[in-house]
């Protein structure tokens, strides 16, 4: 895995990597493919895709308001608050 | 020299009470963020739960435009960072989605056309971001987030604005037929985005597209696809190429232009959602909603061309609107006149007062019940139909009632033959020499004694009488 592969993924994550940790995380992310290349020789045209490790089927909810109103207690943690509005950095130019 | 090729992917809220993975309300307009609960925050620990309404609607449409209905759907991630989305991912489907592989049939200059459904998807909505309230900040209200979508993606099948808009119209009277959106694009249940490419005529191979995003009205699609058609030839025109981007419309300068900022966040790393386990759909299920499937625009505008003799204009008009169909069907039961002069009525008098003064059938002042006695009157001759139209005006500014009009201003006809007898002889003695000049065989004149004896009735006389009666007397005279 090259070095921009490397900076694309941590930017696409919002995570910041210093230039030096770089190398480190391209080998580790390489072993990573390794293993999956390995699995990748592996031929499963017979097999159905799994999409979930358990085989169960998912229960649905009705149709149903249950949740109240709990603005005030989600937002009293956070500092960037007004009007009920949460606040971010301008997104826009 | 240029062939436009157009896909469409319309987002459909769907009217379910409570939102797709959580049991927050769906309400529109709700102080901000009241109804944003746990799950739509995407606070640690939350597990979301499908809404089984959601899918039985989703299931519908698919039903409605004879599509697979998947037995065993799956939910997946699709990642991208935007401050109204607080989990960092969308909650969407990519490899199975519920519904796939569906078409419906649109007309196009007396043609019927296909336009092929590739897929439609279930998936949340996300919040909205207010960029102008504050001075350094945005504003997040996450209300809408987790409200249900179905994400309707079409094939390249349209060629132009004018078919991308009748197939986004029938789309749209679809789901209010079905009973799954309120289809209400003010307020954003109903949106799409625009696919447009262009490729040499007689080519098969397409072009590069770009996609305009959220347009929000039938006139702004129109609009942002004739500009984006025409940007798109100049650049290729002038042998440059058009870049693979997205673009916004902007209606004010009637044009698109390139969204840089989400550019690079074009890459959804989708995966499936492991907090989800696949959806089974039992047979069972999708044949007992096939079994309770209302009657669908295409069907009802078989029926009203069949039943009630309509022209295909007409009938197309009223379909449409599945309230405006309804109404037009009260109105025909409570009503003497038959059904095309009815048709004629709601088409061109009534829809010309709603269209100015851009009124829903839900609140149109003038109630079926009314309609239908005022239409009744023009049948048994108690009104002309011009008479008609100036009491419809009142009924329709003042909300006042058909008959009140009538009695209040004394405006009804006279049909009664005594009366108009002797208004016809009074004429007939006042202009002694024009009925000379008539009997020696001046024929014209005869619209003029019509004109003399409404004129007597103040407007009041009911023309065929007159017109009998003055062809009887001047016969006698001859």
């Amino acid at each position: 895995m090259d070095k921009d592969t490397v900076i694309k993924i941590a930017d696409l994550a919002k995570i910041e990597i210093n230039d030096k940790k770089i190398e480190e995380i391209s080998s580790s992310l390489q072993k990573i493919l390794n293993l999956v290349n390995e699995m990748n020789t592996i031929n499963t045209d017979d097999v159905e895709p799994m999409s979930h490790p358990l085989n169960l089927k998912q229960e649905l909810r009705k149709d149903e308001v249950l949740e109240k109103n709990e603005r005030d207690l989600f937002q009293r943690n956070n500092k960037y608050i007004e009007d009920g509005y949460y606040k971010v950095p301008k997104i826009i130019d | 020299m240029w062939e436009s090729v157009i896909g469409l992917e319309i987002h459909v809220q769907l009217k379910t009470q409570s939102k797709i993975f959580s049991s927050a309300s769906t309400n529109f307009g709700a102080e901000q963020n009241t109804q944003a609960c746990a799950i739509d925050l995407g606070l640690p620990g939350v597990l979301p739960v499908l809404n089984e309404e959601a899918v039985k609607m989703a299931i519908k449409f698919g039903i409605a435009v004879g599509a697979n209905i998947e037995n065993n759907s799956v939910f997946a991630r699709k990642n991208y960072f935007y401050p109204d989305l607080p989990k960092g991912y969308q909650i969407s489907q990519y490899e199975i989605p519920i519904v796939s592989n569906g078409s419906v049939n649109i007309d196009i200059d007396k043609k019927v056309k296909k336009i092929r459904i590739t897929r439609a998807h279930l998936e949340e909505d996300a919040g909205k971001s207010i960029h102008d309230l504050y001075e350094n900040e945005s504003a997040i209200d996450l209300n809408r987030a987790g409200t249900p979508l179905i994400e309707i993606v079409s094939e390249p099948d349209l060629s132009n604005a004018e078919e991308a808009v009748k197939y986004l119209k029938y789309i749209h009277s679809l789901v209010r037929y079905l009973d799954i959106s309120d289809g209400n694009m003010q307020e954003g249940s109903f949106r799409c985005d625009a696919n447009i490419s262009l490729k040499k005529s007689n080519s098969s191979e397409l072009g590069i597209r770009a996609e305009i995003k959220n347009i929000n009205s039938f006139k702004f699609v129109e609009q942002a696809i004739n500009y984006e058609i025409q940007r798109q030839g100049e650049i290729l025109d002038s042998g440059k190429s058009v870049i693979q981007e997205t673009r916004l419309f902007d209606p004010i300068r009637n044009e698109t232009r390139s969204m840089r900022s989400k550019e690079e966040a074009n890459d959804y790393r989708y995966f499936p959602d492991p907090d989800l386990l696949p959806v089974s759909i039992s047979n069972s299920l999708i044949e007992n909603i096939k079994l309770n499937m209302p009657e669908l625009p295409n069907e009802k505008k078989e029926r009203f061309i069949k039943q009630y003799k309509l022209t295909d204009y007409d009938t197309s008009i009223l379909v449409l609107d599945k309230d405006l169909s309804a109404y037009y069907e009260k109105v025909l039961e409570k009503t003497s006149l038959n059904p095309k002069t009815t048709a004629n009525w709601i088409i061109t008098e009534l829809l010309s007062y709603a269209n100015k003064s851009n009124t829903g059938v839900k609140n149109y002042p003038v109630n079926f019940e009314d309609l239908a006695s005022l239409l009744t009157y023009i049948h048994d001759g108690l009104i002309s139909n011009k008479q008609a139209k100036i009491i419809f005006e009142k009924m329709w500014n003042n909300g006042e009632k058909p008959q009140d009009i009538i009695e209040k201003e004394g405006i009804k006809q006279i049909s009664d033959t005594m009366e108009i007898n002797k208004l016809v002889d009074n004429v007939i003695k006042n202009h002694y020499k024009s009925v000379e000049e008539y009997l020696a065989g001046k024929d014209k004149l005869f619209g003029f004694f019509v004109g003399e004896v409404m004129k007597e009735s103040k407007g009041k006389a009911n023309p065929k009488i007159v017109n009998q009666l003055l062809k009887e007397k001047l016969r006698n005279d001859k």
